[in-house]
């Protein structure tokens, strides 16, 4: 197939980007859409150009690095994948494809395509753990039995793995999903009821601190989350806070 | 030779951690404010390490090259994580874990190491579960189990098919509880370039801002290196694309030896390459050959009307299929060990049964556990006389409920559906068992600079079994590094802050600035990746999955040329002051370039074959793998002198107290 790609270029935090046009050759469908991202950057090389930087890492959609805007959709047109997931098969020859970063005021672009998510890690600080020491002298793991519905609802809330995209599909840039999956998890499971109260406070005074937007339930990150993370998970927020505001 | 002491506690197998964890200094609380700890890479390893560190009370200060502690490649990890904790009572105990272990690693590993590892592996269990790790449970409440290549007990729990992001994420949160407290401050997109050496001791590190291209000097009492292995030298392997050997080889190059590098995992189960265009493979778990029967075509008609796309696996008759693992190994069938189970896949496709267009495909088939499964949930749901259809659609909502992430993985990829037809596999590079050579204490010859996890050669020997690679991060990082390490420190209580403007410092970072103008001042013919991708090719031709002395000593040449034309003529865009990836990518292939010809070096010296290591020359009748413990009983540790190839050789002789030394068997 051939490609006419918009892509977002800037050189670094504190210069203007702009998006610049590229026509690219003999991208197949079992490619993935980094693979095709690659051959474009080969290119660019071999013309001397600098190519175009973009997040990823494990190519096998769990580490939550790569991202990108793909037709104005967080990891592109395909549902519950990453952008390193994404087959050039979901594309037709001759599309036009716009390639933007992850925007979102907490996420500052860094260059080209590839944004500062730490503040998703300062969040993680304020409270995303449960406070017992590494030295192994805890309890035998049987020791606490946890209902199995419980236990898969926490797992299933643990999968998040950071990507921002929930960020990046909101109109109000609310990081609600992403925070929310955490304070589920452990408050489902018996292990996070002793430090639920500060938890659920600190977590979203850091969300707020890092300049994310409210949740107005459009429900746009549910969608675009390549992991499924539920809206439910935000309901239990709010009803965490909601009882750790009561509880003082 | 002769200085290689493994300094392995005396005493009985049993009670040697025990005993040197008494034996051995501690320094009060006080003191520990004032030590301060590097610890490189925050996968399982790192991450545990640096969180117990500072936890204990010293001053740590991790990096990672990726944009959070949380996206270390330890996240990968599918299947699940070792514990002989004998819940399912079928017999497991911490001595049958080690001996699974070292029968596994093929008798090439330290017996008082591998004890050690499985006397903590249930401490592991619980520490997670007491940080909110959520483990798959049974319904009666408590932790579930699953089997894995290579033994013959259910001691693998896991999370569904991400038990390595569980277990990291764990680690992680124990990291920002302490960073939270100010004991840990985190480096992110930060890249070690060079180990500083001060009076012969590990004392900080030259590392790169990603972001800002900014060189920095680090200074420390100590430094953990848990960077992780190189498969990455083969260019394609189910590693992720950043991680790279930089760290190890560069201690490697002050001083610290590297142990047994041709010690390389090829997984079996991972989708097969697709074109030229593949930049890495996906593994699909282990656990998939709990349920999954793997098979080729018995008639080569048959083979060869598949490649073709004339017939259809369905379409094969059951006595037309040639279930290969299982004839061969009656005892362990498709749960045999990773390297059997891929030099099997090899030798089918070789003779040429393989199944995808370039013959290098076997089937990953669930039709029978689909039916299995179906019965099964049928009977419990008190359907009478189900029809075929509800048996197989109960049995996909119960493989679906064990495997469904890995199905839909493999669906994306590969566009297929492998409910209704079987998965196509191959084998592919996955783990390395070699690496930084260590003593007991986790420590490399260079005192001061330890090595944990994946980046040290200690425990798995020449093979590494299902579901360990978690175990030993896990244990060096919470529970051996923090003990050991003090042993260490206690000398280093007066010693005050290491200061950083030492000509020490100083001559490190001119080095790493001189380097990176090097690799700029290429005449810009090629790219990083094009001699990545040789490499690659050279490595898994020459050095892969069967290896022989003539590919070996051709692949020591062209390895050397390879590297020789890089220097003149790699292309790097950009500015060394600037984020830039290909200038990251060139350091890391530079490196890759000297290790690979190492690789090569330490296959053509051992004449033998044993677990990952396979040498066409030494093999059984039937193809097995021939040890030769007579004179190969050693751990090859390799002193760097200048050119890879003129490395040299000291060997770690391996005693075997305790268990005998056998000819492996899955038979």
């Amino acid at each position: 197939m051939k490609l006419h790609l918009k892509i977002w270029r800037q050189k670094d935090a504190s210069s203007a980007g702009k998006i610049v046009d590229y026509t690219l050759d003999g991208v197949e469908g079992d490619m993935s859409f980094l693979e095709m991202l690659d051959i474009l950057n080969e290119e660019l090389v071999s013309k001397g150009e600098e190519p175009v930087e973009f997040d990823h890492d494990c190519r096998e959609g769990i580490c939550g690095t790569c991202s990108l805007q793909i037709n104005g959709e967080p990891h592109g047109p395909d549902r519950l994948v990453t952008t390193c997931q994404l087959h050039m098969r979901k594309f037709n020859d001759g599309d036009t494809i716009v390639i933007e970063p992850f925007r979102a005021k907490a996420f500052p672009v860094i260059k080209d395509l590839i944004v500062d998510r730490s503040a998703f890690d300062r969040i993680q600080q304020a409270g995303g753990y449960i406070s017992v020491n590494t030295s192994g002298n805890t309890v035998d793991a049987n020791a606490i039995p946890i209902n199995k519905h419980a236990a898969d609802e926490a797992m299933d809330a643990a999968t998040c793995i950071g990507c921002g995209a929930c960020v990046a599909a909101c109109k109000n840039a609310s990081a609600m999903l992403f925070t929310s999956a955490k304070v589920s998890q452990f408050a489902l499971l018996p292990q996070g009821q002793i430090e639920a109260v500060e938890r659920v406070q600190n977590m979203v005074r850091q969300m707020d601190l890092e300049g994310f937007g409210n949740c107005t339930n459009t429900g746009a990150c549910e969608v675009e989350c390549p992991k499924g993370i539920s809206l439910t998970n935000i309901a239990r927020m709010n009803r965490e806070y909601l009882s750790a505001s009561l509880k003082g | 030779m002769g200085i290689l002491d493994s300094k392995v506690p005396s005493g009985p197998l049993a009670d040697k951690w025990t005993k040197h964890k008494n034996d051995i200094n501690l320094v009060n609380p006080a003191n520990k404010r004032n030590i301060d700890i590097i610890v490189v890479g925050t996968g399982l390893a790192g991450g545990a390490a640096a969180a117990t560190l500072a936890e204990l009370g010293y001053n740590v200060k991790t990096f990672c090259y990726q944009d959070s502690p949380r996206r270390a490649h330890s996240i990968a990890a599918q299947g699940g994580i070792n514990a002989a904790k004998n819940y399912q009572g079928d017999g497991d105990s911490n001595y049958r874990l080690f001996y699974d272990t070292i029968k596994g690693g093929d008798y090439r590993s330290r017996e008082a190491n591998v004890y050690r590892l499985a006397e903590v592996s249930g401490n592991i269990i619980d520490q997670c579960v007491a940080q909110g790790v959520p483990f798959a449970r049974e319904y009666g409440g408590l932790l579930d189990n699953r089997s894995f290549g290579g033994v013959l007990v259910s001691r693998t729990f896991y999370a569904k098919g991400q038990t390595g992001q569980q277990l990291l994420l764990g680690a992680y949160s124990a990291m920002n509880r302490q960073i939270n407290r100010g004991k840990i401050k985190s480096y992110t997109r930060h890249e070690m370039m060079d180990l500083v050496l001060v009076d012969g001791k590990a004392r900080g590190i030259i590392a790169r801002d990603l972001v800002s291209g900014e060189i920095e000097r680090h200074s420390a009492h100590a430094v953990v290196l848990a960077t992780g292995g190189y498969g990455n030298v083969f260019f394609l392997s189910t590693n992720a694309m950043g991680s790279n050997v930089m760290a190890a080889w560069r201690a490697h190059r002050k001083g610290a030896f590297f142990a047994n590098p041709c010690y390389t995992q090829i997984h079996p189960t991972c989708i097969p390459v697709s074109g030229e265009h593949q930049s890495k493979l996906t593994l699909m778990s282990e656990s998939l050959r709990n349920d999954g029967r793997i098979w080729v075509p018995k008639k080569m008609e048959d083979a060869v009307a598949i490649r073709e796309g004339k017939l259809k696996p369905t379409q094969i008759a059951e006595e037309d299929r040639d279930y290969y693992l299982e004839r061969r190994y009656p005892a362990f069938g498709n749960l045999v060990p990773r390297d059997v189970a891929s030099r099997a896949a090899k030798e089918r496709c070789d003779a040429g049964f393989g199944v995808n267009k370039t013959g290098e495909a076997v089937f990953l088939d669930f039709a029978s556990a689909i039916k299995r499964y179906g019965k099964e949930k049928a009977l419990t749901s008190g359907i009478k006389d189900p029809d075929e259809a509800t048996i197989i659609k109960l049995g996909e909502e119960v493989v679906e409920a064990k495997y469904g992430n890995l199905f839909q993985m493999y669906e994306k990829i590969v566009d297929e559906d492998p409910y209704k037809t079987p998965m196509k596999i191959y084998p592919a590079v996955h783990y390395t068992m070699g690496g930084l050579w260590v003593d007991y204490n986790l420590q490399t010859t260079i005192p001061g600079c330890y090595a944990a996890g994946e980046a040290n050669f200690s425990d798995h020997g020449a093979n590494r079994l299902g579901a360990s690679a978690l175990m030993q991060g896990l244990a060096d990082g919470y529970f051996v590094l923090p003990y050991t390490i003090g042993d260490y420190l206690s000398k280093d209580i007066r010693t005050g802050k290491i200061p950083t403007d030492s000509k020490e410092f100083e001559e490190a970072e001119k080095q790493v600035r001189d380097r990176m103008a090097k690799l700029m001042g290429g005449t810009g013919i090629h790219s990083v990746d094009y001699y990545h991708k040789k490499l690659g090719k050279i490595m898994w031709n020459k050095c892969g999955m069967a290896r022989n002395a003539k590919g070996l000593e051709e692949a020591i040449k062209e390895i050397a040329e390879l590297r020789k034309d890089f220097w003149q003529n790699v292309k790097v865009t950009g500015t060394i002051e600037s984020k830039n990836q290909e200038l990251e990518k060139a350091g890391r292939v530079a490196d890759f370039l000297e290790l690979g010809e190492l690789f090569a070096k330490d296959a053509l010296h051992r004449n033998e074959s044993c677990g990952g290591h396979f040498r066409e020359e030494y093999q059984t009748e039937e193809g097995e793998a021939l040890r030769d413990d007579e004179n190969f009983k050693y751990v090859a540790a390799w002193e760097y002198v200048g050119e890879p190839k003129d490395a040299k050789l000291h060997k770690e002789d391996l005693v075997y107290e305790n268990i005998e030394l056998k000819t492996r068997s899955y038979k």
